[in-house]
């Protein structure tokens, strides 16, 4: 019997000796951490993007919790909602960011632009580019293999079969810039959504002269200039034979598209043009809604 | 029992078939691209302007540094236009493009055919004569010649080693010129010997080739310092620390450089083209390059100027075959298949593989089933099928630390793969991108 009772009480004194100690490191070596991190992190979208620049929904949280003024952070998922939701928990300001959404600057379809070659390699945009400059003329444009596609979380993407490019899904793309980040060849870029999903962008990054590009691909920017002059807004700059529209000063008013001679510069979710602008049909735009 | 490198390799059937045809001089193209980057290292700075009349021989692009090499007109005539050209990977790279009239050849240049023995000059004046004519190594690699000629301080070479192994299934470039120019290429030995100081020179050449070991040992036997060494034949055997542990026994330690154990190793053609320098003034503008395929009709070895357009040679050659599925710049196993036949040869290009449809696609790829027989391959003693996973997910530390960077671009492993993966493609790609780690570090 007493076997028993000595037994209980050893093990119950050792317990409560083992229970004091824990208890005392506890108290040492207590980290205190803001409970407003675990209620900014329940706000966030939990997506674990890495959009906003951070490793995780977590860090973000700390960074925000941490900083004075969050008006430059940002988490792209969530938008204003979200971010103002933690604004509140905060009680800080929060910036105004537009809406962003991932843009593809290629059309180079296999109709635009012929196949010279063909690749048998690994199905991978990155180690294509490593090794040659792709199955056209182009060496600058879309491999069309959708590293992409694979980079998206959010099934954002997907190649279109007949085009050979990929397809971003407007209403599902956060502007994570995970594809950004995959395409090796620099193609897509993330452009102000626009008030209505309205932009106009030019859809081609290629470098090349104007004739060795035209060639190469029928729907190519051949570095004219005749959208920096139509310009009114000084929004379009002309480097390296290659037009580029700054988004922040472009005000919509669509007077470059029909201006150029390639059809290059792509305009989304406009009304159709009042019939006398005869151009207005660019016979190479891809379905609205998309790019 | 003959001596090859100790670890990997592999033995693809060598199909040497244009190994009988002496070398022919091909005519003069019409026109030449002439890349101002034909080497490893700073593209040279061009020097000539549209409309120029340039002789052969003449400096048309300056070196743009120590690691860099001259470019010479190869041709006499006038300069069309400095472009952009396609080159074999498909992306654009400067280019001086000239019309050929005529062939008026630089003053300076002996053209005779005598055999000129004896050395004048010192090992100084050699190496500059070397980095001067534009000499880079000519067994695809383009490293400036000029530079492995000169160690480093604080580091000796005793041994200087000629690549006469042409591993490369097909070639026989190197093959025919140990044969036909057996005699000048011993005199470039010779002179490589005293630009680096040594006594002692090793000519590795792969048992495939019996006439030319036994060429070139009747030429040695009176020369002292000069051995040639008979090697098992095995691929990748060509490759600079493979060829130093198959003739001399030495290991290059990881990272390290040939001069790490006192070697130097310099590749057939160079040496014949040093000789070409050093003795009759001649800089680097032809070389010797074979054109060959299963479904070519006169596959041969042509003697050619830098920078004429590879359709020429293939039309030398009896015509691109109508069941072409493949055009490749180099040979089969570390070629690269061209993406148009307008490019010019350059310094590096030793052969031109046509091949037919049936031979030249990939089989579908399979699931990686652990059977290591790219690790018994591999010669430099790496795990391709664990290098390619951390490739494939992005673990670049840990490809690092597999010591990826030690990968040769040999192929043995996608050769040997029975699931077909691709995994060299992915270990380049690792490569390149932990090397841009490494530099980033720095």
């Amino acid at each position: 019997m007493s076997i028993v009772l000595i037994t209980i009480l050893t093990l119950a004194g050792l317990g409560a000796l083992a229970a004091v100690i824990l208890y005392l490191a506890s108290q040492k070596f207590k980290v205190f951490e803001d409970p407003r991190i675990d209620q900014v992190e329940e706000a966030l979208p939990a997506a674990n993007c890495g959009g906003c620049g951070f490793p995780g929904c977590r860090a973000f949280a700390e960074a925000l919790v941490k900083a004075d003024d969050i008006s430059d952070l940002n988490c792209p998922v969530g938008g204003p909602d979200v971010m103002s939701t933690v604004a509140g928990i905060l009680g800080k300001e929060v910036g105004k960011t537009d809406p962003m959404v991932a843009v593809v600057r290629c059309n180079g379809t296999c109709e635009n632009r012929p196949r010279l070659n063909e690749y048998e390699g690994a199905t991978s945009c990155a180690v294509a580019a490593a090794l040659y400059g792709g199955e056209t003329g182009c060496s600058y444009g879309c491999y069309g293999l959708g590293d992409c596609v694979e980079a998206c979380d959010f099934d954002a993407m997907y190649m279109d079969e007949e085009t050979g490019l990929p397809v971003i899904i407007e209403d599902n793309c956060v502007a994570c810039g995970a594809c950004v980040d995959a395409c090796p060849k620099d193609i897509i870029e993330l452009r102000k959504k626009g008030p209505k999903s309205r932009r106009i962008f030019i859809s081609c990054v290629n470098q090349d002269k104007g004739a060795v590009a035209k060639k190469a691909c029928n729907v190519a920017c051949i570095g004219c200039g005749k959208c920096v002059k139509v310009c009114p807004f000084d929004a379009i700059t002309m480097e390296n034979n290659l037009a580029y529209i700054d988004y922040d000063k472009c005000k919509l008013c669509r007077k470059c598209v029909p201006e150029c001679p390639t059809n290059a510069i792509h305009e989304l979710n406009f009304p159709p043009r009042k019939p006398k602008a005869e151009k207005k049909e660019a016979p190479v735009n891809t379905p609205e809604s998309s790019n | 029992m003959l001596k090859t490198f100790s670890i990997g390799g592999i033995h693809p059937a060598d199909r040497k078939i244009s190994a009988g045809k002496s070398i022919e001089v091909l005519p003069l193209p019409k026109r030449v691209a002439v890349p101002v980057a034909q080497h490893i290292g700073a593209p040279a700075k061009t020097e000539v302007k549209k409309g120029d009349l340039v002789k052969v021989g003449q400096v048309i692009a300056k070196t743009g540094g120590f690691v860099s090499a001259n470019i010479h007109s190869p041709v006499s005539g006038k300069v069309f236009k400095l472009d952009e050209i396609v080159d074999a990977s498909g992306y654009r790279k400067p280019a001086v493009i000239i019309d050929v009239d005529g062939d008026d050849w630089d003053e300076s240049i002996d053209r005779s055919e005598t055999l000129k023995t004896d050395i004048p000059l010192s090992s100084e004046e050699i190496i500059k004569k070397v980095g001067e004519m534009g000499i880079v190594g000519m067994g695809g690699a383009t490293f400036p010649a000029h530079v492995k000629l000169s160690p480093p301080p604080g580091k000796k070479c005793d041994v200087l080693i000629i690549n006469g192994v042409e591993c490369e299934p097909y070639l026989t470039s190197d093959h025919r010129v140990m044969l036909e120019r057996g005699e000048e290429m011993i005199v470039g030995v010779k002179i490589l010997m005293k630009a680096l100081n040594v006594t002692r020179a090793v000519i590795g050449i792969e048992n495939n080739k019996p006439d030319a070991i036994k060429h070139l040992q009747k030429l040695v036997q009176h020369e002292s310092g000069i051995e040639i060494q008979p090697l098992k034949v095995q691929y990748p055997q060509g490759g600079e620390k493979q060829l130093i542990d198959a003739t001399i026994g030495r290991q290059v330690p990881s990272g390290k450089l040939p001069i790490e154990v006192g070697a130097v190793v310099q590749n057939v053609g160079t040496t014949l083209a040093v000789y070409e320098a050093v003795q009759k003034n001649k800089p680097l503008i032809e070389r010797v390059i074979t054109v060959t395929g299963p479904g070519i009709s006169k596959p041969s070895n042509f003697l050619v100027r830098i920078g004429t357009p590879v359709s020429q040679l293939i039309e030398a050659a009896g015509g691109l075959p109508d069941n072409t599925g493949k055009v490749i710049g180099g040979g089969p196993m570390m070629g690269k298949a061209l993406t148009n036949l307008e490019v010019p040869v350059t310094k590096g290009s030793s052969g031109i593989l046509v091949l037919p449809h049936e031979e030249a696609h990939r089989k579908p790829v399979e699931n990686c089933i652990r059977c290591g027989k790219c690790i018994s391959a591999c010669p430099m003693g790496l795990e391709p099928y664990l290098l390619m996973i951390e490739t494939e997910k992005e673990l670049l530390d840990r490809a690092e630390s597999d010591n990826i960077m030690d990968c040769i671009e040999c192929g043995s492993c996608s050769f040997t793969c029975p699931a077909n993966r691709p995994l060299l493609d992915y270990i380049r790609l690792g490569k390149g991108k932990v090397g841009q780690i490494i530099r980033n570090r720095n």
